[in-house]
């Protein structure tokens, strides 16, 4: 059995793989300590080899990983577990968002990252759910629900986040906010996509793919066929443990020697 | 030099005599001394030469500081500049001393804020910044700043800076037509008659004919380095090679060059015996686009920590710095000056329009390299660097190179973000 882990900046992902098969996978908040929590997850199962990825990649493999993938690769194998002919993976998580242009094999051929700011990002669409006072799983239902007669035009989160506030204060009904929060992050999500080119079907992945709005708004403005691996926050650790199993490459950080 | 014992040498009196605030720049010294450390002196399998590098940066801040004094004392203009595009050659037929002054580090950056706009370059910002907080021995030293217009930020920087120190400005042309170089010329001319103005004497024919061998012998040996950086497996870092192109802005000419020629030497030898330092299957990348000042050295770093290697640099800090050199046959000032023109009118600046020669030249000098993938690196706010690299993206796509951008500046905040782009390039280059 190998183990993968995602340790990402919202919450960490654990997947384990027998046989090229997802065995079983596991869900938590990140908290203050990513090293215990990912022991803690990791500790039910018994890996002959463990592989990180993720934001904490680095901090796993000093302690506990074998072996370490950046989120590009391990999205990009993971992602070829449930859909085997995908050529291109939309991944919207807590800090980053990546697209990912895979060749005909599932090579990285190319891809792409969000600035460094939070604009664009899981957590984007978290503050702004906060700041209408609703919960994240709220947040989606009501965009859907939302009329499309407001715009944010500002994708910095703290701007967006004053342009939210003063649109409530404006008697904007809230669903309306919603949606139009998540119309900004689509359209930002469009512009990656396009920069990197996209054919007709796009594979969406990362805890934002759950939001039944975003993957609407993103199918409707796209026009393309948007596919969501279930359950799509696991991609990351479920294609670092398939990595592991397969272990064709080597390591990057073993490449001093 | 044992690792252990590395140290930016303390001059507190000297720097005292500058008018620097010697406080701060104590803690700046030690700063940068542990970090040269951990970059550099940690490296394994270092050419033996770098020893003179070593030295030079541990003298950076005091033993080159005193060397430039000395020459002030003997009459020698110093003289402070922003760019490759100010030919060189003028201050050392002067009998002058030319220091590259680009601000590299985010210390400064606060202090800049003060006054200038936040968002412009952090190359500008940190400059300035090294000069308002008087942090600098280099900026403390210098005679005048010659500046010039080969972006916005920098333009209108001059003029604030000129607060602080005398600054002039030379003209750079946007565009290469004939009117464009008769501009040029002139404002050549200029920059001579300036030096000789605060000289009080000619510079002389001889004086240029001499200036342009010393800058040629300089530029011969750079590329002798860059062609040695290139060999499979690499017998030097890309981060050391870094280093040396950033020294190259502070060092005396004559003595860089004899350095870099013994280093050189060295690597010779090293590649007949197959010593590098790295392992032939590490990922080859070139970098392209900003400049890199001292002690800017994040990109290379995270290059060569994930275990790839940079064999190419074409910044102004790399070849575009020493790429071109200059006839060295002409015998009277007029054509001097023209011909001076010329070589610096090769420069492949993306402040000009259209600026197509940088794709060929980027794409030359992947072939020449044996690179195996494109890093374009451009500081924040770089407009003519961050536009031009549709163009570079597109060649590479054409032609089927890896490529990767990413915008940075020197704050430490996105070395995260920056790590996994990196790491997950040469992921993509092996395939």
């Amino acid at each position: 059995m190998v183990v993968g882990v995602d340790l990402g900046s919202r919450t960490i992902k654990v997947a384990a793989v027998e046989g090229g098969r997802l065995a079983a996978f596991k869900i938590a908040e990140s908290g203050y300590d990513p090293h215990r929590q990912s022991l803690e997850m990791i500790r039910d199962y018994r890996p002959g080899k463990i592989v990180a990825t993720g934001y904490g990649r680095h901090l796993a493999k000093r302690h506990f990983a074998d072996d370490v993938i950046t989120e590009i690769k391990a999205h990009a194998t993971g992602a070829r577990y449930f859909f085997s002919d995908c050529r291109t993976i939309l991944d919207v998580g807590g800090q980053d968002t990546k697209v990912i242009a895979l060749d005909q094999i599932g090579r990285v051929q190319n891809f792409q990252m969000n600035d460094k700011c939070a604009a664009g990002t899981g957590r984007f669409l978290e503050i702004m759910a906060a700041s209408l006072g609703y919960s994240l799983s709220e947040f989606g239902t009501a965009a859907m629900r939302g009329m499309n007669d407001v715009r944010i035009s500002n994708m910095c989160t703290v701007f967006a986040e004053s342009e939210v506030i003063s649109l409530k204060n404006h008697g904007a009904a809230p669903a309306d906010i919603a949606k139009a929060v998540h119309i900004s992050v689509i359209e930002r999500l469009i512009a990656m996509l396009a920069r990197i080119g996209y054919g007709d079907s796009v594979v969406f992945t990362g805890g934002v793919a759950k939001n039944p709005a975003a993957v609407n708004l993103l199918k409707e403005r796209l026009g393309v066929n948007i596919l969501v691996p279930d359950p799509p926050d696991i991609v990351g650790a479920l294609g670092a443990a398939l990595y592991g199993e397969d272990g064709t490459t080597a390591a990057l950080t073993d490449n001093k020697s | 030099m044992s690792a252990k014992q590395f140290e930016i040498k303390s001059y507190p009196d000297m720097w005292e005599s500058l008018g620097m605030d010697v406080a701060r720049f104590e803690k700046a010294r030690c700063v940068l001394g542990d970090a040269f450390q951990t970059t550099f002196l940690s490296q394994e399998n270092r050419p033996q030469r770098m020893d003179y590098f070593n030295w030079l940066i541990s003298e950076m801040h005091g033993g080159r500081i005193r060397e430039i004094l000395d020459a002030k004392k003997e009459g020698r203009p110093v003289i402070g500049t922003f760019c490759v595009y100010i030919p060189e050659e003028l201050v050392i037929a002067a009998g002058g001393i030319c220091i590259g002054l680009c601000g590299g580090s985010q210390g400064p950056v606060p202090d800049a804020e003060k006054i200038l706009p936040r968002n412009i370059c952090p190359m500008v910002k940190s400059a300035y910044g090294f000069k308002a907080a008087k942090i600098c021995p280099y900026f403390q030293a210098v005679d005048f700043v010659y500046g010039e217009t080969t972006c916005d930020a920098k333009k209108k920087t001059w003029e604030i800076l000129n607060r602080e120190v005398p600054t002039y400005v030379m003209e750079i042309p946007q565009m290469k037509r004939e009117r464009d170089r008769t501009l040029w010329l002139e404002e050549v001319k200029d920059f001579k008659a300036q030096i000789e103005k605060g000289t009080g004497k000619t510079i002389t024919a001889d004086a240029i004919s001499d200036a342009i061998k010393i800058m040629n012998n300089k530029r011969k040996a750079l590329q002798r380095l860059n062609r040695l950086q290139h060999h499979i497996p690499s017998p030097i870092s890309g981060k050391d090679v870094l280093l040396i192109e950033q020294i190259a802005f502070y060092d005396d000419p004559v003595r860089f060059t004899e350095k870099v020629n013994l280093l050189c030497d060295e690597l010779d030898e090293r590649v007949s015996k197959g010593v590098s330092v790295a392992p032939a299957s590490a990922p080859r990348v070139l970098v392209s686009g900003t400049p890199m000042a001292m002690p800017n050295w994040k990109a290379h770093n995270l290059v060569e920590k994930a275990g790839g290697i940079v064999v190419n640099d074409e910044s102004c800090i790399g070849t575009r710095y020493f790429k071109d050199l200059m006839d060295e046959n002409m015998t009277d000032i007029e054509s001097q000056l023209k011909a001076l023109t010329d070589r610096y009118m090769k420069i492949d600046c993306s402040c000009f329009t259209p600026n197509d020669e940088r794709v060929d030249q980027v794409l030359k000098e992947y072939r020449d390299s044996g690179s195996q993938g494109i890093l374009h690196y451009c500081l924040q706010f770089c407009h003519t660097y961050n536009i031009e690299a549709i163009k570079i993206k597109e060649a590479c796509e054409k032609n089927g190179i890896p490529f990767l951008a990413i915008e940075s500046d020197y704050s430490p905040e996105d070395i995260g973000q920056m790590q996994t782009r990196i790491e997950a390039f040469l992921e993509q280059i092996k395939g």
